[in-house]
């Protein structure tokens, strides 16, 4: 077994760090695939074993074990990024412009689709169930949809997803931006192409 | 006092608390004095609670059981 440089290697745990290593694992399974699941859908299985088996042989080097929720979650990240990047070979168009110039909440109460609401924004939001925010995040390209989630699903704060993702926190608040514009534009477009509008838009 | 397209374009940051002292003053002073924004405001909160809600942390049965399957065969190599 080789013993990698800079750290301790796999062949070094003890019986004793091996069942720490499994027990605090899989009392983070659950959290672990339901954010592989928003980040790469049918994928996250797979996603979830590549982040075990790279946990498990960087463990030595976990000083903290307090740190090992966001450790784990820095390593699914990244594996996630790489099964993104293996996929998106022509990664969708995404008209900027527009988007930043969009607001959801000036689109619903301009459109008006529920005329007798007087919860109208609310009503919007209550017309999708999760398999439907689950396509509108997938529709989305990875580098907006990692942080999104990451922060507004799964709340982690915003400097410690860019250090999940080794960006500059500038770069992280300016992809939330872009990200938030994005998912607020496609859950409308998905609203009208599903028929999630009670009546039509004129 | 900010303009209201300044006002919108800081508000999930600021609710993110990632703005700094004066500009939070400057969020604020423009929302006790605009409507609009306290509506774009209101929905920007909804919003985060929208996405956090539907975060769930199930794991279909057939899945955990062959990630413990999978976990203990990692955590037995050597």
């Amino acid at each position: 077994v080789r013993v990698g440089p800079g750290g301790e290697a796999a062949a070094q745990l003890s019986a004793e760090r091996k069942e720490r290593f499994r027990v605090l694992a899989t009392a983070q399974l659950p959290r672990l695939y339901g954010l592989a699941r928003r980040l790469v859908g049918d994928d996250a299985e797979d996603a979830v074993q590549d982040c075990l088996l790279k946990a498990y042989r960087g463990y030595g080097r976990l000083g903290d074990e307090a740190a090992a929720p966001a450790w784990l979650t820095s390593i699914l990240v990244n594996c996630c990024r790489d099964r993104g990047r293996a996929r998106a070979r022509h990664p969708a168009e995404v008209d900027l412009d527009r988007v930043d110039e969009f607001s959801l909440y000036r689109k619903i109460a301009d459109e008006d689709p529920f005329p007798y609401s007087d919860s109208l924004h609310l009503d919007f939001l209550h017309q999708f169930g999760a398999d439907d925010v689950h396509a509108v995040l997938a529709s989305l390209p990875g580098r907006y949809r990692i942080p999104l989630v990451l922060t507004y699903m799964d709340g982690w704060a915003t400097k410690e997803v860019a250090r999940m993702m080794n960006l500059p926190l500038g770069t992280v608040l300016a992809q939330l931006h872009r990200g938030r514009k994005l998912f607020e534009s496609r859950l409308w477009d998905y609203a009208e192409t599903h028929g999630l509008l009670k009546e039509p838009i004129r | 006092v900010i303009t209201c397209a300044e006002a919108v374009r800081q508000l999930w940051e600021y609710l993110d608390g990632v703005t700094d002292q004066a500009q939070s003053a400057a969020i604020e002073e423009h929302l006790s004095l605009c409507r609009r924004c306290c509506g774009e405001a209101e929905f920007a909160a909804e919003l985060r609670t929208f996405l956090a809600a539907h975060a769930d942390h199930d794991i279909p049965p057939d899945v955990h059981a062959r990630l413990l399957g999978a976990l203990g065969h990692i955590a037995d190599q050597p």
